[in-house]
């Protein structure tokens, strides 16, 4: 079961001094721009009420092969992998899903710990309605199950839940569910976790461009107004302030984007993954993550 | 013994051209055997690494990119001799503008003796039959690039065996905003033209309001037949040299279901073994996606 044992604090983890951090004093005050509102680091949670320490037990130190100051912003993953993994291990498909859940859980609660802001999962794809029927209607049933179960734990964690995608086949009883979720958390700022379901890159951009179209149509602007800012500005991803992911993970070893946040990946690192999304744990997150940071990033431009 | 270096060297230059024809012939009999499984039909490359390689072997500023564009014209041997249709390369991004004046300038100035070399008897444009596609906002270019291109894509323009597309002043962005635009025009265009039509096999006035509201819709199909890259199908295989794993804005519509490789080798470092390597790749996972794909 997901357990975000840190309860609402400003700043969640306690991180191990490291000899090199004694030099760099900054450390101590913001480990990324986003913690310089967070609070005090050190064990000690700073909240609006007062201070409080936090039982040491209840701290993730943040892995020693990691700096705090090079941690992406937006992490984006594709669970690939669920179908081959119940396959190797003699299982039927769901469980393999079932099992996914769990990576997933485990994979939350660390990005919440590390100081990630926003991770976006792809749960399921346009592509995947040609999957069987059985299938699909196990999928959601588990996709509505895991979301009762966990969305209060997640919620008092100071989650935000949202959900992007094509929502118009889903069932409706996943729907209500989805709206409530999303209205509860909204205000939540630790950790924004985006499901994608029912979700397309192409289509995405597509949905951007006829709210655009619509906007012209309505003599709100311009055709000659369109631009990169605005095609953003109506893409899904507008629900969070980092749209775009600063690294996308793919499990199972498949070297494919599958069409996924298509616009949003211009500059995105890509990381791929051999194992298989239910045994991709604590140490191919890690892994992921330090690919990352040892990446140069130019954006066009020239390192100096 | 006057004439011993003469010998020395013809000995040379005939074991040298040997090795070449051996080296060639080898070649060929490889393409052979890969081309016994499917064969991309379009391979796109970011050729990534010319500075650097250029300071890994200590050469002046500028030599890179000479390197980077012998090593390109290898590869793309290599591909039209393999039977690849469509070849794409990313020589030059919109972001590129943000680097030093002189390393722009230098770089037009190359891309400019580079498009022009293209029209020469010898070049391999024509050993090919290659069209040629500049793809890209070529309003961004200098006046000089900009006419050379067009002079290219016109003279080439009956070539039909092969294709190479050249991204230059082109960001996927800038592309898809092009794109986008383009749509709502043509939209609004039809249905103005379209005025007073109405749906005469309609029931009812709400499914000749829904029929009427599916037309003025933008589609997918509008978005797509107004890219710049819809001259070519999706690339099958998207190849960045230089070990960075990273689309840097090129493609991203096109690449949703390309194979991603990023050899570590630097652009200039390039060679036969990578393109092997990529396709065999290709070809692993090739009759998986063409399930997936009759499925959809």
């Amino acid at each position: 079961m997901l357990s975000l044992r840190v309860p609402t604090p400003t700043s969640f983890h306690l991180r191990r001094l490291h000899p090199r951090d004694i030099e760099r004093r900054d450390c101590f005050i913001s480990y990324s721009p986003s913690f310089v509102n967070r609070g005090v680091r050190l064990g000690i949670r700073s909240s609006s009420s007062g201070v409080a320490f936090t039982p040491a037990e209840e701290e993730e130190t943040l892995p020693e092969e990691l700096q705090p100051e090079l941690m992406p912003k937006h992490v984006a993953i594709i669970m690939d992998g669920n179908g081959r993994w119940a396959k190797n291990q003699g299982l039927q498909p769901w469980d393999g899903h079932r099992a996914g859940v769990e990576a997933l859980k485990e994979i939350v609660e660390l990005s919440g710990k590390w100081g990630i802001q926003v991770l976006t999962v792809f749960a399921f794809s346009t592509d995947n309605w040609i999957r069987p029927r059985i299938e699909i209607d196990f999928l959601f049933s588990l996709f509505e199950r895991s979301l009762k179960t966990e969305f209060q734990k997640l919620a008092k964690n100071n989650v935000r839940i949202s959900i992007i995608g094509d929502s118009s086949k889903l069932p409706k009883s996943l729907l209500r569910l989805i709206n409530e979720v999303e209205e509860v958390t909204k205000h939540n700022t630790r950790l924004q976790l985006i499901v994608a379901v029912g979700y397309s890159g192409k289509y995405d951009v597509l949905q951007a461009c006829r709210g655009i179209a619509q906007r012209v149509k309505d003599g709100e602007i311009d055709v000659d107004e369109i631009d990169e800012r605005l095609i953003e500005q109506e893409l899904e991803t507008n629900c969070t302030d980092f749209p775009y992911p600063d690294l996308l993970i793919r499990t199972s070893g498949e070297l494919r984007v599958s069409n996924f946040l298509l616009w949003q990946l211009a500059y995105t690192e890509l990381f791929f993954a051999q194992e298989l999304w239910p045994d991709f744990g604590r140490s191919g997150y890690i892994e992921a993550l330090m690919s990352f940071q040892q990446r140069q990033r130019r954006f066009g431009g020239r390192k100096s | 013994m006057a004439e011993l270096p003469g010998q020395i060297r013809r000995m040379g230059g005939g074991i040298s051209q040997l090795l070449e024809q051996i080296c060639g012939f080898s070649r060929r009999c490889l393409f052979q055997v890969i081309s016994m499984g499917p064969i991309p039909n379009h391979l796109a490359f970011i050729m990534d690494g010319n500075r650097r390689y250029a300071k890994k072997c200590g050469l002046e500023d500028g030599s890179g990119h000479k390197a980077g564009f012998s090593a390109l014209m290898l590869m793309l041997q290599y591909c039209y001799e393999l039977g690849i249709k469509y070849v794409t390369i990313y020589a030059f991004s919109i972001d590129n503008f943000r680097r030093q004046p002189e390393e722009v300038q230098s770089l037009m100035d190359l891309m400019l003796e580079k498009i022009n070399s293209l029209l020469e008897k010898e070049s391999i444009v024509h050993q090919y039959g290659i069209r040629v596609y500049f793809i890209g906002n070529l309003a961004l270019l200098n006046d000089q690039v900009r006419v050379a291109a067009e002079k290219v894509m016109k003279a080439t323009a009956k070539n039909s065996r092969v294709v190479l597309l050249i991204c230059i002043a082109y960001n996927s962005t800038d592309e898809i905003v092009q794109a986008v635009k383009k749509s709502c025009i043509n939209k609004s265009d039809n249905i103005k033209a379209s005025g007073n039509y109405k749906h005469e096999d309609a029931d009812s006035d709400v499914e000749r309001k829904d029929m009427e509201n599916q037309e003025e819709r933008i589609q997918l199909v509008d978005i797509e037949e107004n890219m710049q890259m819809s001259v070519a199908p999706n690339p099958d295989i998207l190849i960045r040299s230089s070990g960075e794993a990273r689309l840097s804005n090129f493609l991203l519509w096109q690449t949703g279901n390309s194979q991603l490789c990023s050899p570590a080798a630097l652009w200039p470092e390039i060679g036969l073994r990578h393109l092997v390597w990529a396709i065999l790749n290709f070809q692993r996972s090739h009759s998986y996606l063409e399930k997936r794909k009759k499925q959809l």
